[in-house]
This record gives structure tokens, sequence and C-alpha cells, in this order.
């Protein structure tokens, strides 16, 4: 293959329209998502960001328009959608029951990730060292997030979508979470996130979709 | 570019499987209370009904019936609950294989947790109950076909009650007519045993409501759970 190929375009939202309640939140919204990028879903609180992320991740139905993964539509592809999707919401998924290596090893199995590290050299990474025996309710808020974002260590997903990944971490772990973002747009994922900081970092160009709070 | 390694529904399978019964072996007391409650009332009637031998060994097959069902009503939220407060719920419907062999998975795991330790004491439910020792073995078997029945179907209650935050009430007022049927077949070849008639008929029954719950149960659940998690 030459280096001229255009860029690959992940994933593809068309002519979307969300209505939750009596009001709506968007319509006619478009969004072309190609490997190496990263784009930010900014807009106050209520506009629909939450939204608009279940939707490109099949979890919530459009009232109008489609999504894409490779030019296949989500829906008509739902394996190979989700074999190269890593969603991420406000509920992280950890079991609390669980401790953190309990809870990456279930994680990594049922997405067809062989661990090419031991678990303790992936906790380490994100700063659990340590805890790794403690059920992860025993821990805290930030520590338990921490957990749901060491997937990103161990997945092979190529587009990640991220509900407020930054939500209760300390400079630390964001300065972590952007260093991993970094390595993945290189090695030509994508990622889709909302947050409400200013993602300012110089490894990386973020590209922006404001949502407005329609009455 | 990077490429994911498809995963097989079987491995998929067998880990939400391992993954729910270690779960549940850290929280022994929602397990244990349903199995609690049935042992109790089944132990009460033989006190509040009077010891006589054939009073007892008449209603007994309605009695661990009514109280099995009953149990397995109190448990049954648990299901879906706390993978839906927690997120997991979530992240099963965006695994890489049908969301049907994933809701099937847990549908064997909640089988196994609350109806195994019910087939288990079912000798010592018969003995309180002083039901005639030729019915023992039809009553167990119409437990071992009946409690799929409870969890299957059950399956399909709680995944579309799990976002309501009260949802406990309409959970017993949408299953329960569900599960007359099989009350009422599961009694009959019990009774039937009871007499020396052959239970065969209502067995057959059984067996196939078993069936039919547990194969089409995991379509109706998916249904159910993607306007829930919505």
């Amino acid at each position: 293959m030459s280096d001229k190929v255009a860029v690959p375009v992940l994933l593809e939202a068309n002519e979307l329209m969300s209505i939750r309640g009596e009001r709506t939140l968007f319509s006619d919204l478009q969004l072309r998502v190609q490997a190496g990028e990263i784009w930010q879903i900014e807009g106050p609180n209520g506009a629909g960001k939450s939204s608009l992320l279940r939707i490109l991740a099949g979890l919530l139905p459009a009232q109008a328009g489609s999504v894409s993964f490779q030019q296949q539509l989500i829906s008509e592809d739902r394996e190979a959608y989700y074999q190269n999707l890593l969603f991420i919401g406000h509920k992280a998924g950890v079991k609390p029951e669980l401790t953190a290596i309990e809870n990456l090893e279930f994680y990594a199995a049922v997405q067809g990730v062989e661990l090419k590290e031991t678990p303790y050299e992936l906790l380490a990474k994100v700063g659990l060292v340590g805890l790794e025996d403690i059920p992860a309710q025993g821990l805290s808020a930030g520590q338990q997030r921490r957990i749901a974002l060491a997937r990103l260590w161990l997945t092979q997903a190529s587009l990640w979508i991220l509900d407020e990944p930054f939500t209760a971490l300390d400079v630390e772990g964001i300065a972590l979470l952007h260093a991993r973002f970094a390595e993945h747009l290189k090695a030509g994922g994508a990622i889709i996130l909302t947050s409400h900081q200013e993602l300012i970092t110089e490894f990386y160009q973020v590209q922006a979709l404001r949502l407005r709070y329609q009455h | 570019m990077l490429q994911a390694n498809p995963v097989s529904a079987w491995k998929v399978f067998k880990q939400i499987i391992q993954r729910d019964i270690r779960v549940a072996s850290r929280q022994r007391s929602d397990l244990l209370n349903p199995l609690i409650f049935l042992l109790i009332v089944v132990t009460l009637f033989p006190l509040g009904v009077g010891p006589g031998p054939d009073i007892l060994g008449r209603i007994a097959p309605g009695v661990i019936w009514v109280s099995a069902l009953l149990s397995s009503m109190l448990g049954l939220e648990r299901l879906f609950r706390d993978d839906f407060r927690d997120g997991a719920l979530e992240q099963m419907l965006l695994l890489p294989v049908p969301v049907e062999i994933s809701v099937f998975a847990k549908i064997v795991v909640h089988w196994l947790l609350t109806a195994v330790p019910v087939l288990v004491i079912t000798p010592l439910l018969a003995l309180l109950m002083n039901l005639p020792i030729q019915a023992w073995g039809v009553l167990w078997l119409t437990l071992l076909l009946g409690t799929p029945v409870l969890s299957a179907a059950g399956a399909i209650g709680v995944a579309l009650t799990v976002s309501l935050n009260k949802g406990g009430a309409l959970l017993s007022l949408l299953l329960l007519p569900l599960l007359i049927p099989l009350l009422i077949f599961a009694t009959a070849a019990v009774e039937a045993a009871v007499v020396g008639v052959s239970p065969a008929g209502p067995l057959a029954l059984i067996g196939a409501f078993m069936v039919l719950s547990i194969t089409l149960a995991p379509f109706a659940v998916k249904a159910g759970l993607r306007v829930s998690v919505n």
C-alpha cells in the first residue's frame, strides 16, 4: 500500500437527530471521524453530549439518521463494530465486588485480548499498585475510575468513545491519560470524548464539535 | 492499523458465568436470604395448620411450590439490578458477540445460584411437609424442570423493570400470571404421584414450558434490556 492513500474514515454519522422527552437535543448532525483524530464533544449540561455518545455506540436509537463504522452501518454489522469499539460511560462497568485485576482480566477475556504483560504491570502503569487484592468498592472514586480506564491499555479497539474520562482523576492520572491518547492516535486509532475541561496538550490536535442547548 | 481479535461466543459465555459466580460468592447473604425464606415458610406450615399427617401430605405439593415460587421472586431482581447500577449491563450489550449469548449466560448463572440449592434441600422440604415418599422423586423432577422457567421468565420481567426505581411490585404483577400454569401443572404432577397415577402428562407439559422459555427468553430479554439502558 502506498502512503498516498487517504486517511481512512472510521466513524461516520449522518443527519443524526435525537429527541429526549419533548426536547430536540440536536438535528442534522454530521460527524466524520478519521483515523488519528480526537474529537471533543462540547456543550453545556443537558445539551445531549452523553446522548450523542450513546447513539454513536449503538446503545441509544437515534430518531433519524445513521451511524456507520468503516462504511458499514453499525446496526447491520454489530459484532464487527463492537470488536473495534471501546465505550466507557458514566457508569464504568467495574464490578465493586471484584478486585482491579479480576475486573481487568474479565474485560480482556471477553474482548479477545491476549495479555502481553502481567496484570500487575498494567496496574503499575495506572498507579494502582498495592491495591490489587482489594475489592473495587473499597477504593476511592478516582481509583475506581483508574480501573475502568486501565482498559485503555489492554484494548485493541481502534475507536474509543469516552464519556467524561477525566472525572475524579488527579493531575497525574490526567497526564497519564493524555499520554495514552497520543499513543493510540499515533497507532491509527480515533477517540471521541466529552469533557468540561479544555484539552490542552502538546501531544495532539483536538477537533471540537459544539452542541448548543436548544429549548 | 489496529486489529482486534475475534472472540468466541463460548468464551464470553464462560467468562460471564465465572465472573457472576465470583461476585455472588462475595455477597452471600443475597443468595442465602431466599433459601432461608423458603425454609422458614415450609417449617411454619406444619405449625400453623396442625401436624395432622394426612392434611399436611395433601397440601404439601402446593405449599412447597408456592413457597419456591415466592422465594425465587425475592432474589430475582439481582439478576440485572447490580449490573445496571455499575454499568456492567451496558458493557454487556457492547460485547462483540450476540447479546442473546450473554443473556443466556446470566440466566444460567441465576439458575445455578438460586435453583440448585433449592433442589438440594428438596428432600428436607418434603420431609417437613410429610409428603408421601413415593412422590419425592416427582416433586424433585418438577422443580428441576420448573426452576429454569422461573429464571428465564423472571429475566424477561427484570429486563423490563430494571431501570425503574421501585420495580419490585410491578415485577411480581408482570410475572406471577405467567407462572400460574407452571404452578398448576407442577402441583398436579406431584398430586398424581401421591395418589399413584402416572404424572407423565403434567411433567411433559412442564418440560415443554422449560424448553420454550429458555430458548425464547433470551430474545425477549435482549429487547427489554435495550429499552432499559436508554
